[in-house]
């Protein structure tokens, strides 16, 4: 099969390669997908509390390099954004970015799916770090 | 050293430069058919066809008329397991067979299975070899025949292919084995082995495409077979068409090679084989081989890198032709099948790599591929989520997956 250039690129130069403090309360973290399936993703993000925009991002990927390309992708994109503005982020725009062929299409859904769960663990976190803060202030 | 370099030796090989040159002058100087019994042309190329014949039965302790040309493995598998079926369907309809099997046999029990016959896909062991035991217990008195191949084209296993012969025997049924990774790799008697059909292809031993033959046992026992292709009668009613002389003469050509250099070679592979096992181990950790290592063709390694996904580790190492076991580098999406027969998990099936080293391999390859595989794999962990994990004590095995 023949990779485009970005997916090459992607996958010679990762971007953002690493883990973020999984524990903090201002990072959120999303793991989608299993080893038996060939494909998880591990996709963080630093989310500035004041602004609510996305300060950082990293990410781990086991996959075929589309996946590690959609991934780091992602975390290209995911910086700079605010968490709403992230979770406008499609699956689809992943495909037509890295001209993804059809049987690389679920790794762009994973790529979705792992930056809605990284959003939506940041947000239990945070709800759940509402009464402290409120004590702090 | 040129680049990219080929390891991907049981899926095709390279023709031996003496191949071609044998096969040169049935192009264009004697092209007859071989059928032609009444002129010169048509001598000449008969003559080399028996040559071929010769060379092809000494290769494997058969005698000239026991070998059946055929246009490869597939062809021959399908000839052996239908013509074996139809000819004794009188006498029983079970088949034995095994799931690690290639698909040109497992495909053909399958058709069979249509058409009334029955057939026991027996389970291989951890080591990817069929328990003697449960073959024992597979047999009826409806049992016709059992196909199990000699070794496996991807994980290199040999199976026990004399002892299997032997229960046949005892039984009156017929063996059939595709014999194709290991004829001319490592010596196999049809007489000792106790053969009775084996499927034999040009382009696994240095010969070109498009060319095999079947060995069919003539004498204790005599086997028939029915035609699957109606015409001219040719190979002794067996399978009808025109023989492709330059083909048959690479395939001879080929099997002669292989006689004569088969010590030395095997030494040579086993060293070249051995010595990319010890450095990718040394290397790194983590690396698993899937198989049995001691039933093993000398020329394979199958390994596995865990935490690491097959697809992702050929485009590493994209200068290097090897095969992967995961489901993204083959046409079903699936991982392979061969692999989950040994129960090794669909993790490490994805992580598999495909060594076959060939005749034309240099000791300076594989230093060079085992290097770059080190290299790559060591990146692609410090990519992957799971080697974290597991480094930080984390049992993969026990974590809840989020499923697509």
């Amino acid at each position: 099969m023949a990779y485009s250039d970005k997916v090459l690129d992607h996958y010679n130069n990762p971007r953002n390669v690493g883990s973020l403090d999984k524990n903090s309360p201002s990072v959120g973290t999303g793991m989608v997908g299993a080893p038996e399936c060939g494909d998880v993703m591990k996709l963080q993000i630093k989310v500035n509390d004041q602004s609510g925009v996305i300060e950082d991002a990293k990410f781990k990927t086991f996959g075929c390099g589309s996946a590690i390309a959609s991934s780091s992708l992602a975390t290209e994109w995911l910086k700079g954004k605010t968490v709403d503005e992230a979770l406008a982020i499609k699956n689809t725009d992943i495909v037509n970015e890295l001209s993804l062929p059809p049987v690389k299409i679920h790794c762009s859904v994973l790529a979705e799916d792992a930056i809605k769960a990284a959003i939506s663990d940041y947000r239990t976190k945070q709800t759940k770090r509402v009464p402290a803060a409120q004590t702090v202030a | 050293m040129k680049t990219p370099i080929y390891l991907d030796n049981h899926a095709t090989t390279r023709v031996d430069p003496r191949v071609v040159e044998a096969m040169l002058p049935y192009f264009t100087e004697y092209f007859g058919n071989a059928a032609s019994r009444n002129h010169e042309f048509g001598w000449r190329a008969e003559e080399a066809v028996d040559r071929a014949r010769r060379q092809i039965a000494d290769l494997i302790g058969a005698t000239p008329r026991e070998i059946i040309f055929t246009s490869g493995a597939t062809e021959s598998d399908n000839l052996a397991i239908k013509g074996v079926a139809e000819m004794y369907a009188e006498k029983g309809n079970h088949i034995i067979t095994a799931a690690t099997e290639h698909k040109a046999v497992l495909d053909t029990c399958k058709k069979l299975e249509k058409n009334g016959y029955r057939v026991t896909y027996l389970p291989v062991m951890g080591n990817g070899l069929i328990d003697l035991d449960m073959l024992k217990e597979s047999f009826t008195d409806k049992t016709i025949l059992v196909t199990i191949m000699y070794g496996n084209n991807e994980i290199g296993v040999l199976q026990p292919v004399r002892e299997i012969g032997a229960m046949c025997r005892e039984r009156g049924v017929l063996f059939h084995t595709d014999a194709v990774q290991a004829i001319g790799k490592v010596p196999v008697d049809v007489n000792k082995d106790n053969i009775d059909l084996a499927s034999i292809t040009a382009h696994k031993l240095y010969g070109p495409k498009g060319v095999g033959a079947l060995y069919v046992r003539r004498k204790a026992p005599r086997v028939q077979i029915t035609a699957q292709m109606d015409g001219g009668g040719h190979e002794r009613g067996m399978r009808s068409g025109t023989l492709n002389v330059p083909g048959i003469v690479g395939l001879g050509e080929a099997c002669g090679i292989a006689h004569r250099e088969m010590p030395e070679e095997m030494a040579r592979l086993r060293y070249l084989r051995d010595k990319l096992k010890d450095k990718l181990e040394a290397g790194l950790d983590e690396v698993y081989i899937n198989g049995s290592w001691e039933h093993r063709l000398p020329h394979n390694l199958n390994m596995s890198f865990a935490y690491v996904e097959g697809e992702s580790l050929l485009m590493g190492i994209n200068d290097i032709a090897v095969s992967s076991g995961s489901a993204c580098t083959s046409a079903t999406l699936e991982p392979s099948y061969v692999l989950k027969a040994l129960g090794v998990g669909d993790d490490i099936a994805h992580s598999s790599i495909r060594f076959g080293i060939g005749r034309f391999n240099t000791e300076e390859e594989i230093d060079y591929v085992a290097d770059k595989l080190i290299d790559v794999v060591n990146k692609l962990r410090e990519l992957s989520p799971l080697y974290e994990m597991a480094k930080e004590g984390i049992d993969l095995s026990k974590v809840s997956w989020v499923r697509d």
